[in-house]
């Protein structure tokens, strides 16, 4: 089981050190920094290392290392679905992942992390039970704490985790009742040169923001919920519905979850939102480049493309770019060679056009490599798919809650090679 | 406010600040001096000098406090083991507190504390918690077993412990049942054969009713464990399938892939035929594609997996190329395992796509993944013939980029391209000629000087070049150097007339000024080669050489399937058993995929879990660096080619004989690494050429073994697997042992599961009690292919060195290959070395018996044995043992016999058969013998004649 885990920062300095065994000494992680070291970027290093006596386990999230250490033979999802999720903590507990914020809240991060994992086992990894037994931090709590000599720690057994129902405490109650669901759809897609589609895929997910009294069983349904190639559910949600009548039925966890992700693939046709014109040539004599991009609307089912932006990594050898765009901003960042063009709201009649020089530096061959642009967007309003909610039931509780469902599509890893 | 104000109290009095503090009458002061001492632990500051202080806040009624306490306790118990004797109390008396939360808490952090003394003191209250009313508390009591477990394994036991952890297995809280899975195969995993986790229908159901309820963590554990059982028959198997499908519709992406392990290992029994293993297969895609959207991290784990599946059932993944695509800021660890994929899935009917991705990903930045996705395109001309030309016109289109390094690896794919389609392609051979100068990688320059000699006759140029690369011959890496001495001889061959003065000189470089072994005796057999015979130096150098296959890559079948049956585990991401790198889990049991049904051995198929049997002796395999094994280490293993009398008509001098009857295979052998991946097949002509005159002169040892028959019906058990392909880089051995006319014969069936072709087969035998050795070489005259298996039968004498041995019918046998040299034990019948003339005269008989005293004599039954004296006799009789009188007493036939070991130890016996009464059906033997301890081993035989 997991033995320890060690928090490392960009610069590599191990910030905080938790063990669930025996002590292991910090010199371990002179593995992982070997390695991080020969991988130079960061998000190179591989997830799985093996050391004589060891093995490191380590996620990436934001600019911290998560680094676990094991000993014997567990399964490596298992841990890295576990620093995910103690990252996730984290996330939810102190608004942000970061080594400022952890070093603040240390003493409560300590405590998270002992009721998180006994002696290598998962304990209590739900955020509602966590929430009943450690109160998160708020300033309005600290203060009150101090002058009444209250604790952050609950001192009642977290219910929840007894029940049929871990994921829900008992005795919700809310004056205003409201049930709001988030469909949110990413498309991943390669576009070749000429714009044909290389692949694509839609990974959707569903957020759940869900504030109700009592015990409530919901039912979602959908229009067309044959679209979904593979769906995986939070542990909520009842299968064996859900196989026989396609309906998502569940007694809901108390504020915001996941209710399901979805994916529906390449045997499917993927509406691409956009398309993209694009020229990136170096010339073979003089230490110059050309770049020509124009974006244009494709299937956007009428709706309005937003937050459109284009990052492009150049080669190494671009010094400088000298472009104009008709709209938005550019910007090029010389110490990472990335080209960033932000450009907006997407106008149909009017298309957005960056196109201007790159000066390279001299003496220097023209480099193969041709880069890839990243385009970022954003559809309100629209589940690209096509995947529409019927209607939302709820039983069990007496009172009308308010219901709502909003959609989005977004670019998720979204590229076009020149 | 934050914590950070913990920090603050950087003075040198802190710790006596934090004293005054902890010893406060005001609980809020206390709370925040504890909170700073156990900041300052987090950050690895030194306070455990202030543990009595910490120690005596613990007994509070403050939730939080008695949290922070625990935690510095847990911490620093250790290094304070005294002090932490004054803990217990408070730690007793919280394990009976009406709060739940607190006992849990309580006997939680008590197994924490890793001090011996203190675990003494928690067996009660963790007995008591074990059977809590409460399962919050029941479920911390399992895993705290496991902590005490790792602690002193000992007391565990003890205590019974275990025992009740299996109770809890059939507890009515899921959330308890998942834990004491965890717990019990967390302890299982170092005791590999205590048989913890006894798996029968009954617990696997609890098990599947469980998996539904608990939390996604005891999902792992549970469908890990279910992993392990082995169903009775299909419909077992398929109900468990049933139920576990629902899992691959779960969030954690850890318990979709521990559900795909048991459905992978399941779906082994279920008939292809069946209706359900199609919808099964259908239903593995779209969760195995879903892991590829999560994390990277999990994209890696979830890669490493799919490359086994997609080795083990293509079909699954088969329409799925798209996912595989790389982007380009997938980290490369990502990249590289897609590529791979990419290729294993590659077929006719999707190849123009993965060719248009590997070109395009062939112009990225990163030259790592650069490389692989050029030799991809290598191995897809060799995997899809259709698509070898397209392959060939990608490659030459890279080359012209004339970046370095792609040029480099194209040139070493377009040599394997050659070897896999001869005579197709060289029409590029000019291109590639062009970027001579350009190489400077000793695998690219090998390969450019292999094509250079293979195709000499077509390179009007050839010697020049060739000539050209020998300027600088001692700056050459080895690879190059050998590579360029073959070629250069190939080239001699070819064009003996320009090319003489050339052969000398690169002969005598390699023979003269060159310090390395392998250089010189390539050299110094080429040279004896031309100067004896040109013709059969042309028929070796220039021998037509096997296909190379795209299997190269492949894992091997036997590794694959117990890979599969650790589908997640990190075994899946190294690719390798667990056996190989799992520290700490002694004897890791080797994991097997059930039989399929129908076959009819599935029921019978060995238990994956259950431990080994104990009533046969298994063959024991002993590991390569056995100490008590060291003569037998040192012993000579010679190739069968060197030993048997040498060709009366070969016109050649013994010496040269030699050279080439253990240079060659080395030769050879080495040849073939170059050429990029060992098919190790090339010498397949040429030991058949040199041992044929020899088989010819063992004909008659031959005859002897087979020709004959068994006109005596000697008993010789079935065969067994002495040497499993697992441990033996592939070769398997399973043999049994066999007298036929006299002579002891060793019968093998030698099955090659490995991916190469083995030849130059040799056995030798370490001492042992009977002085048991081969009579002859090991004959296995043509190279084993892989999936081939062959029939050996070694005829032995009992004039070797004698050794006593453990027990004493037991033989430790060594038996080398080109590979390597392994070593297995096996025992064989004492009834082989039964003499044909152990008959007794009767006066000899009787005075014998009484001449040997009563505690030499030993009695056995045999039970269950429906056979009448007669029947009996004339069975014995036919394995050398021999009836000299016949009486009846009592309705019981008493058989006086008598048997001669090859030693010349005799034995004698009484049997005693209930004649008329066919309910009583023991058979009581008597032995006396002048050495008793072959009693046992003669006893053994008795059973196994009789029932047989």
């Amino acid at each position: 089981m997991i033995h320890s885990l060690f928090l490392i920062n960009q610069s590599g300095d191990i910030f905080l050190e938790k063990h669930w065994k025996s002590v292991i000494g910090r010199s371990v992680c002179d593995y992982f920094f070997e390695a991080k070291e020969k991988a130079v970027d960061p998000e190179n290093v591989a997830p799985v290392l093996q050391t004589p006596h060891h093995y490191l386990i380590s996620i990436l999230r934001g600019k911290l290392f998560f680094l676990s250490v094991i000993q014997t033979e567990v399964p490596p999802l298992f841990v890295i679905e576990f620093l995910h999720r103690v990252a996730d903590t984290f996330q939810d507990y102190f608004g942000d992942c970061s080594e400022g914020v952890i070093k603040d809240n240390l003493v409560t991060v300590y405590e998270l992390l002992e009721e998180m994992l006994d002696n290598g086992f998962p304990l209590a990894t739900e955020s509602n039970v966590l929430k009943e037994m450690i109160r998160p931090p708020t300033i309005l709590r600290s203060v009150v704490n101090t002058l009444t000599g209250g604790s952050n720690v609950g001192d009642t057994l977290p219910t929840g985790q007894l029940s049929n129902i871990p994921w829900r405490r008992a005795g919700v109650k809310y004056t205003n009742n409201e049930a709001y669901f988030d469909v949110i759809e990413e498309i991943d897609a390669i576009l070749d040169k000429s714009g044909t589609t290389v692949c694509a895929e839609i990974q959707g997910v569903i957020e759940a923001c869900v504030r109700l009294t009592g015990m409530p069983d919901l039912t979602l349904s959908f229009m067309n919920p044959r679209l979904l190639d593979d769906v995986s559910f939070h542990p909520c949600v009842r299968f064996k519905r859900w196989e026989s009548e396609r309906v998502l039925s569940f007694i809901p966890p108390d504020g915001n979850f996941t209710l399901m992700t979805y994916h529906v693939s390449s045997q499917n046709l993927v509406a691409i939102p956009v398309y993209v014109k694009q020229n990136i040539s170096f010339f073979e004599t003089g230490p110059c480049g050309r770049l020509d991009i124009t974006i244009g609307p494709k299937q956007t089912m009428g709706k309005t493309v937003e937050g459109l932006m284009v990052t492009i990594h150049m080669p190494k050898a671009v010094l400088s770019a000298n472009l104009t765009a008709t709209q938005g901003n550019y910007s090029y960042d010389l110490a990472t060679k990335v080209l960033v063009w932000d450009i907006g709201k997407l106008n149909p009649q009017k298309l957005p056009n960056l196109r201007g020089s790159l000066s390279m530096q001299a003496g220097v061959p023209r480099p193969e490599e041709n880069p890839s642009l990243n385009i970022e967007l954003k559809i309100q309003q629209l589940a690209i798919s096509g995947l529409k909610v019927s209607r939302l039931d709820m039983y069990g509780e007496k009172y009308k809650p308010f219901k709502g469902v909003k959609y989005v599509t977004k670019a998720g890893k979204f590229q076009v090679r020149t | 406010m934050t914590d950070s104000k913990y920090f603050t109290t950087t003075k040198k009095g802190e710790i006596f600040e934090l004293k005054a503090e902890l010893n406060s009458d005001k609980k809020e002061k206390k709370k925040e001096a504890v909170k700073k001492v156990i900041a300052s632990m987090t950050v690895g500051k030194d306070v455990s000098a202030l543990f009595p202080d910490v120690v005596n806040c613990m007994q509070t009624d403050n939730l939080e406090l008695k949290k922070l306490v625990y935690l510095y306790l847990m911490n620093y118990a250790k290094s304070q083991p005294d002090m932490a004797i004054m803990a217990v109390n408070t730690f007793v008396k919280d394990c009976e507190d009406p709060n739940p939360l607190i006992r849990a808490l309580a006997v939680r952090t008590m197994g924490c504390i890793r001090v011996d003394k203190i675990t003494e003191y928690l067996c009660e209250p963790l007995r008591k918690c074990l059977k809590d009313e409460d399962p919050y508390v029941r479920k911390t009591a399992a895993v705290c077993v496991a902590k005490l477990h790792d602690i002193n394994a000992q007391l565990v036991e003890d205590q019974g412990f275990l025992d009740t952890l299996k109770d809890l297995i059939s507890d009515s809280n899921p959330m308890v049942v998942a834990n004491a899975v965890a717990a019990l195969s967390e302890i299982a995993e170092s005791h590999p054969n205590s048989n913890l986790l006894d798996l029968n229908p009954q617990t696997i159901n609890k098990l599947l009713t469980a998996l539904n309820e608990c939390t996604e963590w005891g999902q792992i554990f549970i469908l890990d464990c279910l992993a392990n059982y082995t169903p009775r028959d299909d419909r077992e198997s398929q109900s468990i399938c049933e139920r576990v499908t629902p899992r691959l519709s779960h969030a954690n992406s850890a318990v979709v892939l521990s559900a795909v392990k048991v459905l992978m290992k399941f779906m082994e029994m279920l008939p292809k035929d069946l209706d359900y293993y199609g919808t099964l297969l259908k239903k593995l895609a779209p969760p195995l594609v879903t892991l590829l959207s999560a994390e990277p991290e999990l994209q890696y784990v979830a890669l490493r997996n799919i490359n086994l599946i997609v080795q083990r059932r293509p079909e699954i993944l088969k329409h799925e190329m798209k996912v595989f695509f790389v982007k380009y800021n997938d980290p490369i660890y990502v990249k590289l395992e897609k590529l791979d994929i990419m290729i294993r899935l590659a077929s006719q009917a999707n190849i123009a796509q993965v060719l248009a991705e590997l070109k395009e990903y062939a112009t990225e930045v990163d030259v790592d993944f650069v490389r692989k996705a050029v030799r991809a395109i290598g191995r897809c001309a060799i995997k899809v013939e259709q698509s070898a030309e397209r392959c060939v016109s990608t490659l030459l289109d890279l080359i012209q980029t004339k970046v370095n390094y792609v040029v480099q690896e194209a040139i070493v794919v377009i040599k394997d391209i050659f070897r896999k389609y001869p005579n197709k392609y060289e029409s590029v051979i000019a291109t590639l000629c062009e970027n001579l100068d350009s190489l400077d990688e000793p695998e690219a320059r090998a390969a450019m000087i292999w094509i250079v000699g293979e195709y000499a006759e077509r390179i009007d140029n050839a010697d020049e070049l060739l000539e050209s690369f020998l300027e600088g011959f001692h700056d050459e890496s080895t690879q190059v150097q050998l590579q360029l001495l073959t070629a250069i001889v190939k080239l001699f061959l070819k064009k003996p007339t320009e090319t003489q003065e050339l052969v000398q000189q690169v002969l005598s470089l390699a023979t003269q000024d060159s310090d390395n072994p392998d250089l010189r005796d390539r050299g110094y057999i080429y040279w004896r080669l031309l100067s004896t015979d040109p013709v059969a130096a042309k028929e070796v150098v220039l021998a037509e050489k096997p296909l190379i296959s795209e299997e190269t890559d492949l894992i091997e079948p036997t590794l694959l399937e117990e890979l599969i049956c650790h589908i997640g585990t990190l075994a899946s991401v190294y690719h390798k058993p667990p056996s190989a790198f799992v520290e700490g889990s002694r004897g890791v049991q080797h994991k097997r995929l059930p039989g399929s049904a129908g076959s009819g051995e599935s029921v019978e198929s060995p238990d994956v879990a259950s431990a080994p049997g104990v009533s046969e002796a298994p063959p024991a395999v002993i590991p390569s660096q056995g100490d008590l094994l060291g003569d037998l280490l040192n012993l000579d293993l010679t190739p069968p080619t060197t030993t048997g009398p040498p060709p009366p008509s070969s016109g050649m001098q013994m010496g040269a004989m030699d050279l080439l009857g253990g240079g060659l295979d080395s030769l050879m052998g080495d040849e073939s690494e170059p050429m990029g991946g060992g098919f190790g097949a090339a010498p397949a002509a040429m030991p058949a050429s040199f041992t044929a005159p020899v088989s010819g002169g063992l004909d008659d040892l031959f005859d002897l073994g087979g020709g004959v028959g068994m006109p005596m019906g000697a008993y010789s058990p079935p065969k067994t697997v002495w040497l499993p392909a697992m441990k033996a880089k592939g070769l398997e051995i399973s043999g049994t042992f066999a007298r036929r006319s006299g002579v002891v014969q060793m019968e093998m069936t030698l099955t090659n599961k490995a991916m190469s072709v083995m030849t130059d087969f040799a056995i030798q035998f370490n001492r042992n009690s009977f002085g048991l050795a081969p009579a002859g070489p090991l004959q296995v005259l043509t190279p084993l292919s892989p999936n081939q298996s062959i029939e050996v039968t070694l005829p032995l004498n009992t004039v070797g060195p004698v050794m006593k041995m453990e027990p004493l019918n037991n033989l430790q046998v060594a038996v080398k290959n080109n590979i390597d040299v392994f070593y297995f034990s096996c025992q064989y019948p004492i009834s082989m070395l039964f003499a044909e003339d152990g008959k007794m005269e009767r006066q000899v008989f009787l005075a014998t018996w009484k001449d040997i005293p009563n505690e030499n004599e030993s009695q056995f039954q045999i039970k269950d044995c429906h056979l009448n004296s007669d029947a009996a006799s004339n069975k014995l009789q036919g394995s050398n043992i021999f009836t000299i009188a016949k009486r009846t007493v009592e309705g019981q036939d008493m058989l006086y016999q008598s048997m001669k070991l090859s030693n010349g130890i005799w034995l004698l016996a009484e049997l005693r058969v209930q004649a008329g009464n066919p309910n009583y059906t023991s058979l009581q033997v008597s032995l006396k013998c002048r050495a008793p301890e072959v009693s046992q081993c003669v006893f053994q035989s008795y059973e196994a004649v009789l029932k047989n």
